[in-house]
């Protein structure tokens, strides 16, 4: 097993979950900031829910989901012929549930702590909804956009229990450096368990820092 | 008031009041439900009371090498055991196999189990890497030579209990599993079993070892004799094991 391989393909899947996370995530973070419904408390708990659930929880709805017996995961090889799970895209998916508060939550605490006028001043100058949203509500949120991206890209690097569920231990499609780490440490091979812990430690550290001292200088500013 | 916490925080602090230790005992996760039975008749015979801890042989293992109090080990394989006597965590000369696990090839949905290996999408196997039934599964495989078809949609479970969660929940279409494992009362229900001969993989020896961490304890050689008496035998060979040696 090298070093790099589940490393590197680590990395992959958080970039890629961090990505969807945005992408899915935005409008969801504007939404709840926005809105004064009564489902939003609700809506809120869904959110959050994965930062309570244990991912033994999460990991074994998923096998049954995306399972070939599943809703999705049915829908998904007759679309594909391939299953979700033990594959690259089952994890992405496994991991944009896993780490959808850890996206969305610092990118709704900043659209929340936008000053309602600015935006209204934007949309008596004669902007649309969607280019105010853009061209004032996202450059000025840009510190939690860059809180989500880093806590995302981060958590699901350090995803496991989910992985280890519904993965499938494959080379190259699944098995992701917590997994690697896992064996190592299994089959006694202390030596490479360590480089790789030590990697991800170094890293883990490096990604947050470089979060926290970005996070001063903004505030600073 | 305050004298009641006082007391409620000595009483926890003190933990349960105990007349003796109990015997500690590190099982395999895939002997667990048999050891369950085994102590009971144990406890019956001698009156000595037996604590397990069970887990994958490779985590108990660490959890042994780093202190963790346990008196006696049964381990899934042969290798730890021989490694903890090696490094003097264990009695010398105290090893012996107290089961012989048997692989069997299970399957959900299909009616033919060895057919089912071709035909399935996924095949589910544990780690040849750390687990010993993933390693005979694999060994299988090869000398079968099906390895070179089978191998590229091999999905690898953490242990057999999930490759049978695999199969079970029809991810992989069938899933190498130990026989003892289809007994539990929990035990899914198959369309097919078939048993891997055993002169095709390596041996599934499961080893004991008396360690010695608490010093070398009466009880647990007691332990190690009643493991090798035909009431023991009779029990683990109920639960899906082949002879003890």
């Amino acid at each position: 097993m090298s070093l790099y391989g589940p490393l590197w393909l680590s990395a992959q899947l958080a970039f890629v979950t961090m990505v969807v996370l945005i992408l899915i995530g935005t409008p969801l973070a504007w939404w709840l900031s926005q809105t004064s419904s009564r489902w939003k408390p609700v809506a809120q708990a869904v959110v959050a829910m994965p930062i309570v659930l244990p991912p033994t929880v999460l990991g074994f709805y998923l096998l049954i989901l995306l399972g070939p017996d599943g809703t999705v995961g049915r829908w998904w090889v007759e679309l594909t012929g391939s299953t979700l799970t033990f594959s690259f895209t089952g994890l992405v998916i496994a991991s944009c549930i896993y780490s959808l508060p850890f996206a969305v939550q610092p990118i709704q605490n900043s659209f929340e702590a936008l000053p309602r006028q600015t935006l209204e001043r934007a949309w008596t100058l004669g902007a649309s909804r969607l280019d105010a949203f853009f061209s004032v509500a996202v450059p000025l949120s840009f510190r939690g956009f860059v809180s989500g991206m880093v806590l995302a890209f981060a958590h699901t690097l350090g995803e496991f229990g989910v992985v280890l569920m519904v993965g499938g231990n494959i080379p190259g499609e699944t098995r992701v450096v917590s997994i690697a780490i896992y064996d190592h440490v299994e089959s006694l091979n202390y030596a490479a368990a360590h480089r790789m812990s030590l990697l991800l430690l170094g890293f883990a550290f490096a990604v947050l820092l470089g979060m926290y001292i970005f996070n001063r200088k903004w505030s600073t500013r | 008031m305050h004298r009641t916490l006082v007391l409620l925080l000595i009483a926890f602090l003190a933990g349960p009041v105990v007349a003796e230790d109990p015997l500690r005992v590190a099982v395999a996760s895939n002997f667990s439900r048999t050891f369950e039975q085994l102590a009971v008749r144990f406890s019956e015979e001698t009156g000595i009371v037996v604590d397990s801890a069970t887990g994958s042989t490779g985590k108990l293992y660490a959890q042994i090498v780093n202190g963790a109090p346990f008196d006696v080990f049964l381990a899934a394989d042969a290798d730890r055991p021989a490694l903890l006597e090696a490094s003097g965590k264990a009695v010398p000369g105290s090893r012996f196999t107290y089961a012989t696990g048997r692989l069997v090839l299970w399957s959900r949905d299909a009616d033919d189990c060895v057919e089912a290996l071709h035909a399935s999408k996924w095949v589910a196997l544990a780690n040849p890497d750390t687990a010993p039934y993933g390693r005979a599964a694999r060994d299988f495989l090869q000398h079968a030579n099906h390895w070179q078809d089978v191998s590229g949609r091999v999905a690898y479970a953490e242990n057999v209990m999930q490759v049978l969660q695999f199969a079970a929940s029809g991810n992989a279409g069938v899933g190498f599993v130990a026989e003892s494992l289809l007994n539990s009362p929990y035990a899914p229900t198959g369309s097919c079993t078939w048993h891997v001969p055993p002169e095709t993989h390596s041996p599934l020896e499961q080893q004991a070892v008396l360690l010695t961490s608490n010093g070398e304890d009466e009880r647990a050689i007691r332990l190690f004799e009643f493991l090798q008496s035909d009431a023991a035998i009779s029990i683990i060979s109920k639960n899906g094991y082949g002879e003890s040696r």
